[in-house]
């Protein structure tokens, strides 16, 4: 039993070595993986790094344009753009993160459960995601952000069930794959429980499509967020916000421009770098669709 | 075919039921009483309580919920808290504008994505493919609002070109559409690129070419209807995005749709209307989607042989 | 190498690859010929680069990774290197025609088979989509299919119904070379009877030269006048069907020989050629098989066997098993 485990998980630690020395010959995705890297040590010490406090208030600096004392000027209040934004990065990242791990979660349960055991659970199970998938994601959220109310955790909730539906899919699929092939057939010969097969063989063996899925999704997460806190959903203020920001720089967009310009050019780079690392790592993982 | 239509109408009511139970828990769980919603602050008790009554909210979950469906398959799915007026109405209203900004945006991206997928995939590797391809990576990446306040901040407030809102003449549709479109060129450029790489490695192709075909006639008629398959299935989901991305479009452009009118009730708490827009929007996207499969099953004989 | 006029004969053909991994070598300094209304049999293991001489004649190698780096291949005396892309598209389909190795996945699943026989009759005679498509009926009769399938998807076949339309497809236009790229490794034994009788038959009846591609010596036996053995992207052994399986001189050719189970012997094991195919990206320097080879002298490793006519028409590129025949050639 134990050396059956043991080989399974050096299986897939094999094929995950593997998929990164494949990333590594991708200039794109290590330039995202850079620029993700970067982003959480901004996050991480936000503090040390931001000149200003993200609430800190000057309302005689209120309006002024980028300069050397406001990298990125300051918004209608006199706050520095450039901290906010940098305060910013750590909503966005958690959003983004925790969202999705809402999601992997949830839907690998589900899809696990769904993809093991078959028949009316998996019927059940999927038929729910269905009708979770007709409602366009970004709606979802929406609908349930509203009734949960405003705040951090409500939203991080929302974008994690509105994106759940993905993950169980992802996750039925592989199990279904991984579920007749011989060591878990082998596995079950010896009187494993459905829990440790679950666990001990077939999830480490669908890693690979939920990293890529993840990575991805915490793009979208990310942007599922800003969405709802442009319209008025999500982060309350005065914590910042990159879509909130944008949000309330949309008032002075004539005269002051660039209240807009810096968490937008924040959200799609963070965005951008996300999009380059998972694609590197989709094609890591496929090899065969590149040439 | 007819009964392939049929008993996909037919799948769409469970679909429905459950949009229906999803909207319909979501109200029940938002927090705020529906009666002091409506009745304001200032009523008494006694008239919040025989509001609750009459519109049996103090029934239990399932029986609202039931009356709720009942209500709703005669049209009624509520009234706005602000207005007033049944959602549906409201709604209705509003609908046309979101159909025409998520058609337009849907056309746009069919134009421009599936021929620069294509022209991508037949030189890859060209500088053609490469500029396309960020340039799909930007708009992939690019939030809608934002796109959407750059493009006004250009084309309306530094060239003064085109509105920066509105939605009733063609110049105003303009922006809002592109912007709508952008991630959705980026993505069915890319899937139309990658399924066309793909195709074109396949047997059949070389087989073509073996006949001695004239290279654009194998690209154009053999790999081309193939590498749509795929592409089809994007499409339709795509819509939903589309749909979706309306809300913060609506809302930059100050279009007055469904999007707009839910980010309205969103700030009023005014749900009702909000969950009326999502069951709406979901209705709408469902119908769409059950239009790309029959598209699907038309362009691929092997999907048509399964519904005869 | 011979006196008659040539169909067709390729001189020093070798076509590379080029890849991450380095330059694999397909097909390296390659000669064959073929007369008219011959059959040739070209045998050799999976990776030897036989189907990339065959896609080297129709102009078909993958451009890029592949590429023809030196050679000629001259059919009816011209060098179709030298034609253009044009003069190469009416020569394909048209004289030299290809049946590829999987039915499964070579019809094209969105489009009718009568319309996918109807495209090449199109291409290469002056009719009327019309005509083409009575033709293409007609041919799928002659493969044995029912003229009221014509309008089916390919799906909706078997995979040896499928490789029949594949066949039809090759035949449509009366090739003067059909090369068949092993046209029954993908079916059902049973099947793979009939596909081959078709063809034989439908070669006779139609008078076309022949290339089979095949790893299987018994259809060689069966089908063909002559035989090419490759080996590592090389002719290693060229004769006659007889000759070739009355004494095979190569000790490549022995290996598979001797790797057929033989029921009337009394031995348990097989004899399997020891090694595997050499890195097609670092060949062996001289004989390329003299790794593997149980005869293999010191010289081996150093220079490469020319061919050596060991009995009339009999060629083999093997100077130590060559030797004791060649008193029957001079």
């Amino acid at each position: 039993m134990n050396e059956h485990t043991e080989k399974n998980i050096g299986q897939s630690q094999h094929g995950l070595k593997e998929i990164f020395k494949r990333l590594s010959r991708a200039p794109l995705a290590m330039i995202g993986l850079a620029i993700v890297v970067v982003l959480v040590f901004t996050a991480v010490f936000a503090g040390f790094i931001a000149p200003y406090g993200y609430a800190e208030q000057d309302l005689m600096a209120a309006f002024e344009e980028p300069s050397g004392a406001h990298l990125f000027g300051t918004d209608e209040f006199g706050r520095d753009i450039f901290s906010r934004i940098i305060y910013g990065s750590r909503i966005s990242l958690q959003v983004g993160f925790i969202a999705v791990g809402i999601a992997v979660f949830a839907g690998g349960f589900l899809g696990a459960i769904a993809g093991y055991y078959g028949g009316k659970a998996d019927n059940l199970i999927m038929r729910a995601m269905d009708v979770l998938l007709s409602i366009p994601s970004i709606l979802l959220a929406i609908a349930i952000a509203a009734s949960l109310g405003p705040g951090l955790f409500n939203l991080m909730i929302a974008v994690g069930i509105s994106s759940t539906p993905n993950y169980a899919r992802i996750v039925r699929g592989s199990v279904l794959s991984i579920r007749n092939q011989e060591f878990v057939e082998a596995a079950k010969a010896v009187g494993s429980s459905d829990l440790r097969i679950i666990l001990k063989h077939i999830i480490p063996n669908c890693l690979a499509p939920i990293i890529v899925q993840a990575t991805l999704g915490v793009a979208i997460a990310i942007l599922t967020a800003a969405g709802l806190s442009f319209i008025g959903l999500g982060i309350q203020p005065p914590i910042p916000e990159w879509g909130a920001m944008l949000s309330g720089g949309r008032e002075y967009i004539r005269d002051y421009a660039y209240m807009t310009v810096f968490p937008g050019l924040a959200i799609m780079i963070t965005i951008l770098a996300l999009n380059f690392l998972g694609d590197g790592l989709r094609d890591a993982l496929d090899p065969k669709l590149k040439r | 075919m007819f009964k392939y239509i049929a008993r996909r109408i037919l799948f769409l009511l469970p679909v429905l039921v459950g949009v229906s139970f999803i909207v319909f828990s979501l109200l029940y769980i938002t927090p705020g009483d529906p009666a002091r919603m409506v009745l304001g602050d200032q009523a008494t008790e006694e008239a919040v309580q025989e509001f609750r009554n009459k519109e049996g909210l103090n029934d239990p979950f399932l029986v609202q919920y039931g009356r709720y469906v009942y209500k709703a398959i005669q049209g009624d799915i509520g009234r706005s808290y602000m207005t007033r007026r049944p959602v549906s109405d409201e709604i209705l209203s509003a609908f046309p504008s979101t159909i025409k900004l998520a058609a337009l945006s849907m056309v746009i991206a069919i134009l421009l994505g599936i021929p620069f997928g294509i022209i991508s995939a037949i030189r890859q590797y060209s500088l053609f493919d490469s500029v396309t391809m960020i340039f799909a990576m930007v708009g992939l990446s690019m939030p809608v609002f934002w796109l959407g306040i750059l493009l006004i901040l250009f084309f309306s407030v530094q060239l003064r070109w085109l509105p920066s809102s509105g939605f009733d003449s063609l110049a105003a549709m303009i922006l809002p559409s592109i912007t709508l479109a952008a991630q959705s060129v980026a993505i069915v450029t890319r899937m139309t690129r990658s399924s066309m790489l793909e195709v074109v490695r396949q047997d059949y192709i070389r087989t073509a070419r073996a006949k001695g075909q004239k290279e654009s006639v194998v690209i154009w008629r053999h790999a081309l209807g193939n590498a749509l398959i795929p592409v089809v299935t994007v499409v339709g989901l795509q819509f939903g995005h589309l749909l979706g991305g309306a809300v913060l479009t609506e809302s930059i452009f100050s279009i007055p749709g469904v999007g707009r009118l839910m980010v309205e009730a969103i700030k009023m708490r005014d749900y009702p209307l909000v969950q009326g827009g999502v069951l709406y929007i979901a209705i709408a996207f469902s119908l769409v989607n059950l239009l790309v499969d029959l598209v699907y099953a038309w362009v691929d004989p092997r999907i048509k042989a399964q519904y005869k | 190498m011979e006196d008659k006029k040539l169909l067709l004969d390729i001189q020093d053909l070798s076509i590379h690859y080029v890849v991450e991994s380095g330059t694999v070598h397909a097909v390296e300094h390659l000669n064959l010929s073929l007369a008219p209304g011959e059959n040739l049999g070209f045998v050799g293991e999976t990776g030897a680069g036989k189907t990339t001489t065959a896609l080297g004649i129709m102009g078909l190698v993958p451009n890029p990774p592949g590429k023809v780096v030196n050679g000629k291949i001259l059919f009816e005396g011209e060098d179709l290197l030298k034609k253009t892309e044009e003069q190469m598209r009416s020569i394909r389909g048209g004289k030299i025609a290809m049946i590829f190795q999987d039915p499964m996945t070579s019809l094209n699943p969105v489009i009718t088979v009568d319309k996918q026989i109807a495209e090449m009759v199109l291409l290469h005679n002056n009719v009327t989509e019309q005509q083409a498509l009575e033709r293409a009926e007609e041919m799928l009769e002659l493969v044995g299919i029912k003229r009221e399938r014509a309008r089916d998807f390919p799906h909706q076949f078997s995979g040896g119904m499928k490789q029949r339309v594949v066949i039809a497809i090759a035949l449509a236009c009366n090739p003067t070379l059909l090369i068949a790229d092993e046209p029954t490794t993908a079916l059902d034994v049973t099947i793979q009877a009939q596909v081959l009788e078709l063809m034989h038959e439908l070669r006779r009846k139609i008078n076309t030269s022949l290339i089979m591609i095949t790893h299987d010596l018994g259809i060689v036996a069966e089908m063909c006048d002559k035989v090419a053995i490759m080996y590592a992207g090389k002719v290693v052994e060229y004769a006659p069907t007889e000759a070739l399986f009355n004494h095979p001189g190569h000790p490549y050719t022995e290996g598979l020989f001797n790797s057929i189970p033989d029921l009337d012997s009394d031995e348990e094991e097989l004899k399997v050629i020891q090694g595997l195919m050499p890195d097609p990206t670092n060949l062996p320097s001289g004989c390329t098989f003299h790794p593997r080879c149980p005869y293999a002298v010191e010289a081996c490793s150093k220079d490469v066997p020319p061919m050596v006519e060991i009995e009339p028409g009999h060629f083999v590129a093997c100077p130590v098993r060559g030797k004791p025949y060649l008193h029957l050639g001079k």
